[in-house]
């Protein structure tokens, strides 16, 4: 089994897929910092944060299953989907950087996802808001370490305030994308996502305000992750994170 | 007499966790139900944290100890809602994870998230200070005791 499968994307399908490709594109990318991170306390907890993030994208993935109903499982989506079938949002799939790239990036999705589980957990579908609920839990974990890191790095020496700010300023193009509606089919089930975005700006503000950094104007947001157009970035990475899957089908050990 | 469903119900809630082996996932507050259903036993657990790898050794353990002890047919049933909070681990368990030298996780409150300093789970001092937010597994954060210079984890309020 490896060739590429069809999926049947409900939009509830499409909006699990989505949130699950999120947490395992991210998840993947803390990954490549193991056996690379500057001291063992950081190996262990961009481990343990990206460990946080590909279990949230098995559960998901598993509801997934069940929404579509076409006998799928968790492996198949992450291993036998194409680019163009991935859900995530850019910021995503963003290259992991350097150390300053990937703590912003995290502090700016982590502030996103505890406050989108957070509603979630109001979910009139209860298994996904007790998830939700798990889910902004660990993520309340992810903002203050990440957070603090921002702060450090940006009201720290010359040169890892002007890593951080630059790495601030490759990632703005990619967080208008984080506040796009889900399907109004989905309302109930799924939180009003664009209303989250005065809280985000809000607790952004006071963080980077805090780390002596600005966020930068931004001409030209950039968008299409949830409709599968992704950057030259994402290829690469699911060559690596699906190659073995898919040269030796059904390999164990 | 104890019935057979108490039987089970009460094997099933022995199972030692692989990550804290010093207590039960029932102490844990992890046994949401255990039923007799037209399939044999059914286990309902709820995971600790979302992306618990121990979830499928756990779920085995539960199967391979009830099969041992006589049930013929066993599920485990994983239910989210509500979701698991370090509130459920008995007052009990508490004081054994405090004898594994680690510190139990606070009542979950606002401020639990960081904790200003933690009894040391060894001596007792309040003079310690965090190392790093993540040890060996996520629900673990590493500490330092200035007093007796041991370090120790701390189970972190969920």
């Amino acid at each position: 089994m490896s060739a590429t499968i069809p999926v049947a994307e409900t939009p509830l399908v499409r909006f699990l897929l989505g949130r699950a490709d999120d947490a395992l594109i991210l998840g993947h990318r803390l990954s490549e910092w193991t056996g690379h991170a500057p001291i063992l306390e950081e190996e262990l907890a961009l481990a343990n944060i990206g460990l946080d993030l590909i279990g949230q994208a098995r559960a998901l993935y598993a509801f997934a299953a069940e929404a579509e109903g076409a006998g799928h499982d968790e492996d198949d989506y992450a291993y036998l989907r194409d680019e163009g079938q991935f859900r995530n949002l850019l910021i995503a799939e963003r290259p992991r950087g350097d150390f300053a790239d990937t703590m912003v990036r995290q502090a700016l999705y982590a502030i996103y996802a505890e406050m989108f589980w957070q509603a979630a957990s109001q979910s009139t579908q209860r298994e996904l808001a007790g998830f939700a609920a798990k889910a902004a839990k660990e993520m309340a974990y992810h903002v203050r370490h990440a957070g603090t890191w921002v702060v450090r790095l940006g009201d720290g020496t010359a040169e890892s305030h002007a890593r951080a700010q630059a790495a601030l300023d490759r990632i703005a193009p990619y967080l208008d994308e984080m506040f796009d509606a889900e399907d109004p089919s989905l309302a109930g089930i799924v939180p009003d996502v664009p209303a989250l975005r005065p809280g985000w700006d809000g607790a952004v503000r006071a963080l980077l305000e805090e780390a002596k950094l600005s966020l930068p104007d931004v001409p030209f947001p950039q968008r299409g992750g949830r409709a599968g157009r992704h950057g030259e970035t994402l290829g690469h990475l699911l060559a690596t994170f699906q190659h073995l899957h898919r040269s030796h089908p059904g390999a164990t050990w | 007499m104890v019935t057979e469903l108490a039987r089970a119900r009460e094997i099933a809630a022995a199972v030692a966790d692989p990550e804290l082996p010093a207590l039960t996932i029932g102490e844990l507050g992890m046994v949401r139900d255990v039923t007799e259903t037209a399939d044999g036993i059914e286990v309902a657990i709820t995971p600790t944290y979302n992306g618990c790898p121990a979830m499928g050794m756990i779920a085995l353990a539960i199967e391979a100890t009830l099969l041992e002890a006589g049930f013929s047919r066993v599920a485990v049933r994983i239910v989210r809602e509500p979701a698991w909070t370090t509130d459920w681990i008995g007052a009990q368990a508490r004081e054994k994870l405090r004898a594994a030298g680690i510190a139990p996780p606070a009542p979950r409150t606002a401020g639990c998230l960081a904790p200003a300093a933690l009894a040391c789970p060894r001596c007792g001092s309040a003079e310690t200070e965090e190392i790093a937010p993540f040890g060996a597994t996520a629900c673990k954060s590493l500490w330092r005791c200035r007093a007796c210079r041991e370090p120790f984890e701390h189970f972190k309020c969920h």
